[in-house]
């Protein structure tokens, strides 16, 4: 029923005014019963409900979404893909995701525009260059690329910036195969494929309860009645608290807000992704042209999609001290997303005190560039009941040993 | 080339004062007054832009912020600018505009080409193609990329300045029209502080360009200046003209920019900031941002000389631009009508066609009293011309809106005037999540809340009100009763502005002019979203294809995402949904409305804080006698520290060995002010750092100092350094130079929340104390010529302190060593600073004293295994993975960090160990950050057994030294493990005990 | 962008104030702390309420005194100030 995408079909469309193209995904009522449920029609989620469908067979899946699909953080992020991780367990599954970008066009035709133009990750001190110096060699131990860059260098990646500013440059760490991507179409993508394979997508419909017995989930409550299912997935950035509540489970969660903004348009000036940890800006350019500008989160608890304009001056003092010819630009749109940060800045793919419930959350910042890893563990998961190796390391009971996969152990010290 | 659109008289332009300026290239003349627009307009000059996908002409469309097509770049070199709007561009002498996103020019420019092949680009069309070969997207995404983007990004830094101010008022008014003014005058004779922000040059708004309606008896431009005489009479009034309130951040929390330069080049007035960014922090504001007329969508209705009719007015009555002479007017709605009598009176010819049935409204009786022909029930389908609007075909609208019919008129025109209705201004309303509702009168999303007669925040246009007479009505209300719940007055309005009603007949909506039956292009021209040339078409595809909520439909189509973030478009687009899905527009709800209103410049908000603004650079008080001898700075946080010093001749590798070679075997001087030091007092100081520290404080002698290691609750390492007892009840705690903030608020932390039994106090001292540290074997016999005290080996033990004087200076002098050499580290009151060490570097010359930097110290701490918490630590190292158990405490009691020990991950785990790494190969320096591995060149991807945190070139040893974090580390000493290079290469090295130098650790005992 | 009425200083601009994370957390006593999973529920799990979020905050450019607060996490709006040792005065039903 669903057209192939191709050039050939664009053109044979364009001589029938384009009214023959189908549906590329349907917004269906719930029925009474699935055999899994996936609350949350994000990347992740609509990731999982795809590959529950086309790697493990499972079909007969409904994606229920409060909103409307890619609406969350899909819809407001950034949307860059790297693995320039620091620890192991890290590396491997980022990695694992970028593998699964970089054939996902053509996987679901559907462009999502995912373009490696390369990351560069600025070092401005000696403990900065120490920090990157380490990333790099473990990036590389793991299995994925990374390249140190002398000043010299980072100046022809990036023309335009200023080495010597307050915090000069003294070098970077290069990821080639980092990304950026067209982040709805990813989302649509995988809507689009799940839909074909049988799944339902079900909106506007906000999840307001668990029914649980014997510690086992029975049902979803939902506002558009009660769903019966033996399985359920929960991939609900900036909800999962809420969520886990209903199920009667705690998580080790704080949800602050992140924003991010774009400047108008312009012809393109900026070839690679840039992210300055150390004075808190990043930023890279869209295919149509605009400058896409984030920073760090917000540092309380907000489920508001407000931040404070203080933090947007943070981005801008940042960006215009690394670019300043970038001073006269204006910036055109600026939103606000809630990440579910957690103690050690690693996500959780868990199973969790409830049987049959599985979570993939607790992404933080990086959420988007895992939505094709997380939501393929999570359908594993769903699928098998059974922990994936890769996912092993992210389980909810680290949390009880201690044994944490710490990401932000390197930049959180003194020196 | 003269201003032959330029009407003999009228407006508020000084045709005294001719200003000249170029628009690509070409020279032309405007008057003072002007904008870049109506000077154009003046001139002629109809094609301004290209749009974004299609590349078609466009001209003109607005008069404000509200502009979609006539986007240009002013400026060269620094003070280029691009995506500006024409209608926003103040006009001044010399102003270089040029058109942009054209290629070669805008006349015959080849994107062209899209717009011909459109039909193979509909919305979306990116998705669907351009997938194969699989590495394939660079390829195309280059030229996509290269054709899409507008302006181009100046080449060079900016070289102007911005400013930043905070602002705290009662009443806020947005806006300065006729709402505005009433309202900010309301407020004002209360008593209150009131802050009038005006986006354009001069309040006033639509009253500027519709002068005909009197207010209290006067001409409205007599109005205006009445009030804003008594309002500047107001000490507590601030009026901010060229003022954009851009955001609505929560909690009365406004920003808002200024241009501070009006109608005056950047080059020409360096010396003033370009722009001022506002924080303003109101109790009550009110919101009089007026409304933006809304277009029509039919086929062709982007060609230059169609232009929203208020706009046009604009021109007429506020510019004296009448930029054609044949001028038909397309409306639903009566406000036009008013462009219909200022044309008519400007001298030209006008018709009107309404696609309603009949209006009996005052302006369209006076229009019909004019002479105007009115044909109601009459629609635009299409235009005609090229790069300008030469025709327009008209035909019947059937009587259910759904069709067009009868024979196709085609009426020779060169302007077309359009007007869907009006879309109050309720962005910053929106933006603070205020609640909005749909007021099926106006055909407009309005604020919801309060009532049209008692609305809250939002008044006049703002709030869906038309009129004039109401709209005062409501303002003089709103303003007083601001006032009232800011704390003055009693709500009730004074001496209330009273204009006569104006009779309007009623809105008719009319989202999209029906396509006429069996036309080959449908819907692909109607334009709804100009910039982004989103048309009819594009949303019924959207639609087709699923995307029906509308936020989706907004990424789909780009659709209320261009420069005016959907200002003339973000409402059709919806009345557009809503007709094609048969929904009710009550039932659908805008997308979101994000700052900020209108673009704001990346430099405004980052103020002055660029540069050595960026961040304070902080200096020690002998900082200038670096700078004078060669050093090579540091930047740490904050600090600048000498890395080394160069002597002439010298490169920094020599400079590093002859300043650790002079602390081994001379003495060395250095700077270390910047560590961190807190002063710690009261009976229960001993007791605090038995519960901050792992090691036991209670019975530290006075005069002796003591090393102590702190951890967080998770058990790892946080922080170091030596902590001294002054007295019984007083010690003097350092703490790593970037971690005494952290370190000062953790301990604060504790001591006021959970520790609130402990009577003790901080403060943070690290800028009263100039740190100098004299190191080596010389060391005592240089500073015994300057000091009053016995400092002798015997009188004065390592780890012990004593007050003196050093050159007559009140010093603490402190035994303890970072080099492992005996040394003193002298603390004298900052002012003395530069003194003592200036009366030392001389006197040492007999000494061979050498100052020393950074790098220096980091080689000799290494030397001896000294660790730099967070280079030889991360933050999950525990102090037993240093191998440092000697200092936890087993029987002291809690501490913090310390039930984390029973944490499986401290408990049970394999645990990196810090150990020594001696490279086989002598000279061989270990990358810092080289991971580790058990086997030489075992192939990557493997696993890690850990990673090398510090490695030197040491200069007294003659060989390299590192040290590491190793799984199971001292298990491995003797061991020949391999540190791995980036490209895989194995360098093979001796795992060993984490010191390297004088083992016994003698010599600083010296 | 809110502002935080600092018990000791008065309303001040949200800049001034650093974050503390989750209020009236229990540290578990070295005794109770050798059932680990204690140590580590006090190191790690979080209300993070939507709605009704106790939380410390610190005056780190005003007077440089701890305290606690009640904010609603959706509207930050604020429902109490108290002071650290104390109990919040908040609606029961508010909680939820």
């Amino acid at each position: 029923m669903t057209h192939h995408f191709s050039a050939a079909s664009l053109l044979r469309n364009a001589f029938s005014g384009h009214k023959n193209w189908s549906q590329q995904f349907r917004s269906v009522e719930p029925e009474s019963k699935y055999q899994a449920v996936i609350v949350g029609g994000g990347g992740h989620g609509l990731s999982a409900a795809y590959h529950l469908a086309r790697e493990f067979g499972i079909t007969n899946v409904a994606v229920i979404e409060k909103g409307w699909i890619g609406g969350g953080n899909t819809g407001r992020n950034t949307a860059m893909v790297r693995s320039n991780y620091l620890q192991q367990d890290s590396v491997k599954l980022y990695d694992a995701s970028i593998k699964m970008w970089e054939s996902m066009s053509q996987k679901l035709n559907y462009n999502v525009m995912f373009s490696q133009r390369g990351l560069l990750h600025l070092a401005h001190s000696v403990s900065d260059m120490q920090e990157i110096g380490r990333r790099a060699h473990a990036i590389n131990m793991f299995g994925a690329d990374a390249e140190l860059l002398s000043p010299g260098q980072v100046r022809e990646w990036l023309p335009d910036i200023n080495l010597n500013c307050r915090f000069p440059v003294m070098g970077a760490l290069l990821q080639r195969r980092g990304a950026i991507a067209r982040h709805d179409a990813m989302a649509w993508g995988y809507a689009r494929c799940a839909t074909e394979l049988g799944v339902d997508i079900i909106q506007n419909c906000e999840v307001t309860g668990f029914e649980i017995n014997n510690g086992q989930v029975r049902s979803v409550h939902t506002t558009r009645g009660r769903i019966e299912t033996d399985t359920v997935g929960l991939a609900v950035s900036g909800h999962s608290t809420h969520l886990a509540d209903m199920a009667g489970f705690r998580l080790p969660i704080e949800t602050v807000p992140l924003q991010a903004l774009v400047t108008e348009p312009l012809k393109p000036v900026l070839k690679s992704a840039v992210i300055s940890a150390s004075i808190h800006a990043y930023v890279s350019q869209s295919d149509k042209g605009e400058l896409v500008i984030g920073g760090g989160t917000d540092p309380y608890v907000a489920y508001s999609n407000q931040g404070g304009f203080d933090e947007i001056e943070t981005m801008m003092t940042a960006i215009k001290e690394l670019f300043p010819n970038y001073s006269r630009l204006r910036i055109m749109r600026q939103w606000a997303g809630m990440v579910d940060l957690t103690p050690d800045r690693s996500p959780i793919i868990s199973k969790t005190p409830v049987r049959n419930m599985y979570i993939d959350g607790g992404w933080g910042t990086g959420g988007f560039k895992t939505s094709p890893i997380g939501g393929l563990l999570m359908a594993e998961m769903m699928a098998k009941d059974t922990v994936p190796d890769l996912a092993a390391p992210f389980a909810l009971s680290r949390f009880n040993t201690g044994v944490l996969v710490d990401e932000g152990a390197a930049s959180s010290v003194a020196h | 080339m003269t201003q032959k659109y330029r009407l003999a008289t009228g407006g508020e332009v000084d045709r005294n004062q001719k200003l000249s300026f170029t628009f690509d290239s070409k020279s032309y003349s405007g008057f003072a007054g002007d904008t870049l627009a109506s000077a154009l307009l003046a001139n002629g000059v109809s094609l301004v832009g290209r749009s974004f996908k299609y590349h078609r002409p466009r001209g003109i469309m607005a008069a404000g912020v509200e502009e979609p097509n006539a986007l240009v770049e002013t400026g060269e070199g620094g003070y280029r600018e691009p995506n500006l709007q024409a209608t926003t561009v103040r006009l001044h002498k010399g102003l270089v505009a040029r058109s942009q996103h054209r290629w070669p020019s805008l006349r015959f420019d080849v994107g062209v080409i899209n717009d011909k092949l459109s039909r193979f680009f509909p919305a979306g069309f990116y998705y669907k193609t351009f997938m194969w070969p699989v590495k394939g997207w660079r390829f195309y995404e280059y030229f996509i990329r290269k054709a899409a983007g507008l302006g181009a990004c100046p080449d060079q830094p900016d070289p102007d300045s911005y400013d930043q101010c905070f602002a705290h008022f009662d009443v806020l008014v947005v806006g300065g029209g006729a709402a505005g003014l009433e309202a900010a005058i309301q407020a004002a004779r209360k008593g209150a502080r009131v802050c009038l922000a005006e986006q354009s040059d001069k309040p006033g708004g639509q009253l500027l360009h519709h002068p005909d309606q009197a207010i209290d008896g006067l001409a409205p431009a007599v109005w205006i200046e009445r009030v804003l005489d008594e309002l500047t009479a107001f000490d507590k009034v601030t009026i901010l003209p060229y003022t954009t309130v851009t955001g609505n951040y929560g909690h009365n929390y406004f920003t808002a920019i200024q241009h501070l330069r009006g109608a005056v080049s950047s080059s020409s007035q360096k010396h003033c900031p370009r722009q001022r960014l506002w924080k303003i922090r109101t109790k009550q504001v009110v919101l009089a941002t007026g409304a933006h007329e809304r277009p029509l969508a039919f086929s062709n209705n982007d060609r230059p000389g169609v232009m929203l009719a208020d706009s046009l007015a604009t021109y007429i009555n506020r510019y004296g631009v009448l930029p054609g002479r044949s001028i038909l007017i397309f409306t639903n709605n009566d406000s036009a009508y008013r462009l219909a009598i200022y044309a008519a009176r400007a001298g030209a010819e006008v018709r009107v066609a309404d696609s309603r049935n009949g209006s009996d409204g005052h302006w369209v009786n006076q229009a019909r009293t004019a002479g105007i022909r009115i044909d109601f029930g009459k629609v635009v389908v299409d235009t005609t011309g090229q790069r300008k609007v030469t025709g327009a075909k008209v035909m019947s609208l059937s009587s259910d809106g759904t069709t067009v019919e009868g024979t196709v008129e085609t009426i020779p025109c060169n302007l077309i005037g359009v007007s869907g209705g009006w879309s109050p201004v309720i962005h910053l309303h929106a933006q603070g999540h205020g609640a909005l509702t749909y007021d099926d009168d106006i055909c407009a999303f309005v604020a919801a809340g309060g009532s049209k007669e008692a609305p809250t925040v939002c008044v006049g246009a703002a709030r869906g009100c038309l009129d004039l007479k109401v709209s005062l009505e409501q303002a003089a209300k709103v303003g007083a009763a601001a006032a009232f719940k800011a704390g003055f007055g009693k709500g009730e309005p004074t001496k209330t502005s009273v204009a006569e009603t104006v009779k309007t007949g009623a809105f008719s909506p009319l989202w999209l002019v029906p396509a006429p039956q069996g036309s080959r292009k449908g819907y692909r021209k109607h334009f709804h979203e100009f910039q982004n040339d989103s048309t009819v078409a594009d949303i019924q595809l959207a639609m087709r294809e699923g995307f029906d909520s509308v936020e989706h439909l907004k990424r789909y189509t780009t659709t209320g995402m261009a420069t005016d973030q959907g200002k003339t478009s973000n409402v059709n687009a919806l009345g557009i949904v809503a007709q094609h899905s048969g929904q009710d527009m009550k039932e659908m709800a805008p997308t979101t409305y994000r700052p900020p209103f209108t673009p704001v410049t990346l430099g405004t908000i980052a103020g002055r804080q660029h540069g050595a603004l960026y961040s304070p650079e902080r200096k020690t008080p002998m900082y200038d006698w670096h700078k004078d001898n060669g050093a090579v700075f540091e930047k740490v946080g904050d600090w600048l520290r000498p890395w080394w010093y160069l002597k002439p001749g010298e490169d920094q590798h020599a400079a590093v060995v002859r300043e650790c070679m002079a602390v081994r075997k001379d003495v060395g001087i250095m700077d270390a002010s910047t560590l961190g030091k807190i002063d710690i007092r009261g009976p229960d100081a001993a007791e605090f750092l038995n519960r901050v520290y792992t090691n036991a404080w209670l019975k530290l002698g006075v005069g002796k100092c003591r090393y102590g290691l702190m951890l967080n609750e998770q058990g790892y390492v946080f922080d170091d350094g030596v902590t001294t007892r002054l007295g019984e009840n007083h010690f003097h705690m350092t703490t790593t130079s970037g971690g005494a903030p952290r370190v000062m608020t953790w301990l604060e932390d504790w001591l006021q929340t959970e520790w609130t039994d402990l009577n003790v106090y901080l403060t943070s001292v690290s800028e009263q104390w100039a740190v100098i540290s004299l190191s080596g074997p010389k060391a005592r016999d240089l500073l015994a010529n300057l000091v009053d005290i016995d400092i002798s080996k015997e009188a004065f033990p390592f780890m012990s302190m004593k007050a003196g004087t050093v050159a007559g200076v009140p010093a603490r002098i402190f035994r303890i060593s970072f080099t492992g050499e005996s040394s003193f580290e002298i603390n004298v009151a900052s002012r003395h600073g530069f003194h003592i060490w200036k009366t030392l570097a001389e006197a040492g010359d007999d000494y061979g004293l050498t100052p020393y930097g950074t790098e220096a110290t980091h080689i000799l701490r290494a030397e001896r295994g000294f660790i730099i918490v967070g280079q030889d630590t991360d933050g999950t190292t525990a102090p037993m993975d240093l191998g440092m158990d000697w200092i936890v405490s087993k029987n002291k009691g809690d501490f913090l960090g310390r039930s984390a020990f029973n944490l499986p991950v401290i408990a049970e785990q394999t645990r990196k160990h810090l150990v020594g790494l001696l490279p086989k190969e002598k000279a061989k320096l270990l990358p810092e950050g080289a991971h580790v591995t058990m086997k030489r060149n075992e192939p990557f991807p493997c696993s890690t057994l850990g990673y090398v945190t510090s490695s030197y070139d040491s200069p007294i040893l003659g060989h390299t030294i590192a040290m590491g974090l190793i799984e199971n580390g001292r298990d491995l000493i003797g061991q020949n493990i391999f540190a791995r290079n980036l490209d895989g290469s194995s360098i093979e090295m001796t795992v060993c005990e984490p010191v390297f130098y004088d083992k016994a650790g003698e010599k600083s005992h010296a | 962008m809110f502002q935080i009425e600092c018990p000791y200083c008065g309303k001040r601009e949200l800049t001034e104030y650093s974050y503390g994370g989750e209020a009236n957390l229990i540290r578990p006593t070295p005794v109770e702390a050798e059932e680990s999973q204690a140590w580590a529920g006090y190191l790690f799990s979080r209300t993070n309420k939507r709605g009704l979020h106790l939380e410390r905050w610190f005056h780190v450019f005003g007077c440089r005194k701890w305290f606690n607060v009640a904010r609603n996490t959706i509207t930050n709006e604020f429902v109490d100030i108290y002071l650290p040792g104390e109990k919040p005065q908040v609606d029961e039903q508010a909680k939820k």
